[in-house]
């Protein structure tokens, strides 16, 4: 059977060796690092000091993991505060590679990292995929984006530390997807998920049979996906598919990873430091409580983070899983507490589809988006009212108007956008406002 | 003499040209020439109307973007060969028809063309000195009606 998963039981890679570190053991190693990064940004750290300062915190009054509750939280906004470099903790000659994700207002974020970062980020990369069951001689076809994105370096470097054999296709082109998936054997899928439903379709479309071909497994992440999803994909295509997590901020994806039992993500606690808040209070939840995901990195050198809040929304899982790891784990994330849109993998905040119009007609609009998921793949409809100043009279200036700002979306989020003109007036406004966003999909 | 010509912005959807059309009605507004152009998504409503100014302002209270554009409405002989004359003229002056639209008036004898041009005042005097009768105001279109 060409199919065959490794036994749940049976030997793990050596590779998740720190995944089954006795508890005291692990605690006392997140105790060390904790101290040193919450120094490391103190001294090093405008922000983190100044942060400190203002709640007569001084690192040493952090003496357990008990007082993390104390520190300030970190948001999303401070790195574009602070953009580009502002919460680097490391002279630019120790920094050897610069990630970005971009922001709401055409400012990106921007990561970095020592060799030392790449050095633990490949580390849990290979972690990840030994979780899930791959090992040396696997083929992973990696179609996570290469560039600016963490998700294809991350990835990339994490089959090589592994030992097994990367395929460094990055994303699209999914009839090249699949010619590579059949003629190099490939075992080991890493894309969004809604991306591999794309492919499962085109294979189908192709006469492709995923099911007699090596492939085993998907490494599926960089959005939020059900078990819905799960059960489809699995379906449908033969393999089965894990959830990987992560974000750029705190390193990239492999923060943390599910197991064989497929019983939601792992953290790998002994380089991240997770809690779960109250949305509103900001005051730790109860395991398993659903509230707001912070990390804190442990030993991240180019870039620490103290307590940054995800946004994402999940709850801490304490009970032991069945693997046997003592890493702690999320339950799956399936939504965000904010407005970001999460689109074929890529961030995108509404503020940027304003952006984009805003270059086009030089005053916002109303418009609305609208998202849908076709095959497989988001779409992203954005309907705008015309307005006085971009009606020109004849169809060919209305379609020029309509191209540029496709054009323009384009150039701002990196991804098309099927632009509608509609009448003034039509786009429901509630207390004054529109609602911006119908996320019309189902997960 | 230009005419002014009102444009409205209509989405392509079954119902979008009764509205305008409904709120001429009842402010009892004769249209006096009228077209529609679109595309697979949009529509643009044009119209010709006698007191432009009252009507334009009644369509954008109602929500409407409307543009008022300069057209030039000419009258051509209702015979074969009348609009052919008129674009040779404009043609060899290198005058760009942006869009037109035409009706005939059968009781007249005669048809009626709108024209949309790149360069109006120079188009009236070449089809004026070639003695085509451009219309010089609204009135005469409404007149011809009646």
């Amino acid at each position: 059977m060409r199919k065959s998963q490794r036994p749940l039981n049976g030997r793990f890679h050596p590779a998740s060796a720190p995944d089954f570190l006795p508890h005291d053991q692990l605690r006392a190693l997140q105790w060390q690092r904790l101290a040193e990064t919450v120094r490391r940004a103190y001294s090093r750290v405008a922000l983190f000091r100044k942060r400190m300062d203002e709640r007569g915190l001084t690192p040493d009054d952090i003496q357990s993991l008990d007082d993390v509750p104390r520190l300030p939280f970190t948001v999303k906004t401070d790195l574009r505060d602070t953009y580009p470099f502002g919460l680097f903790a490391s002279p630019m000659k120790d920094i050897v590679r610069l990630h970005a994700s971009t922001g709401t207002t055409g400012k990106p974020i921007v990561v970095a990292y020592t060799p030392s970062d790449l050095q633990v980020w490949a580390n849990v990369m290979m972690r990840s995929f030994a979780a899930c069951g791959l090992h040396e001689g696997d083929i992973i076809q990696n179609a996570y984006g290469y560039g600016l994105f963490t998700g294809g370096l991350g990835a990339h470097y994490g089959v090589e530390a592994l030992g097994a054999t990367v395929i460094p296709i990055s994303g699209g082109n999914t009839q090249r997807q699949l010619a590579v998936m059949v003629d190099f054997g490939t075992t080991a899928i890493c894309c969004t998920p809604s991306y591999f439903l794309h492919i499962i379709d085109q294979a189908q479309e192709s006469g492709v049979k995923l099911k007699d071909l090596p492939l085993r497994v998907g490494v599926f992440g960089a959005e939020p996906w059900t078990d819905a999803m799960r059960r489809r994909i699995e379906a449908d295509s033969g393999i089965k598919a894990y959830d990987i997590y992560g974000l750029s901020e705190i390193i990239g994806p492999g923060v943390g990873m599910e197991c064989q039992c497929q019983a939601g993500p792992h953290i790998f606690e002994d380089w991240f430091y997770p809690e779960v808040v109250d949305l509103a209070t900001g005051k730790p939840c109860a395991d398993g409580v659903e509230g707001e995901l912070v990390l804190t990195t442990l030993g991240k050198q180019a870039m620490p983070m103290i307590r940054y809040r995800t946004r994402d929304i999940t709850a801490l899982v304490t009970e032991p899983c069945e693997c046997g790891r003592s890493l702690r784990r999320i339950k799956r994330i399936a939504r965000r507490s904010d407005d970001m849109m999460i689109i074929r993998g890529v961030n995108v905040y509404p503020s940027q589809i304003e952006t984009a119009l805003l270059k086009v007609e030089g005053a916002l609009p109303h418009y609305q988006i609208i998202l849908t998921r076709d095959k497989g793949l988001d779409e992203m409809e954005v309907d705008v009212e015309v307005t006085p100043e971009v009606f020109g009279d004849t169809v060919g200036a209305l379609e020029e108007v309509q191209q540029k700002i496709n054009a323009s979306i384009e150039r701002v989020i990196g991804l098309r956008a099927k632009v509608r003109l509609v009448q003034p007036q039509t786009i429901q406004r509630s207390e004054g406002k529109a609602k911006r966003v119908i996320d019309q999909r189902k997960m | 003499m230009k005419l002014k010509q009102l444009s409205l912005f209509l989405e392509n959807k079954p119902g979008a040209l009764s509205r305008p059309i409904g709120l001429l009605a009842t402010a009892k507004v004769n249209i006096q020439a009228l077209s529609v152009a679109e595309s697979n998504q949009f529509g643009i409503l044009r119209l010709i109307v006698h007191d432009w100014e009252a009507v334009r302002d009644l369509l954008e209270k109602e929500g409407f973007i409307v543009k008022v554009t300069d057209v030039v409405a000419i009258e051509v002989a209702d015979q074969p060969g009348g609009l052919a004359d008129i674009l040779d003229t404009v043609d060899k002056a290198h005058i760009n028809v942006e869009f037109m639209y035409a009706f005939t008036q059968t009781h007249m004898n005669r048809g009626v063309l709108v024209f949309r041009f790149n360069n109006p005042d120079e188009a009236i005097r070449l089809l004026r000195r070639k003695g085509v009768n451009v219309v010089a105001s609204v009135d005469w279109l409404k007149q011809s009606h009646s």
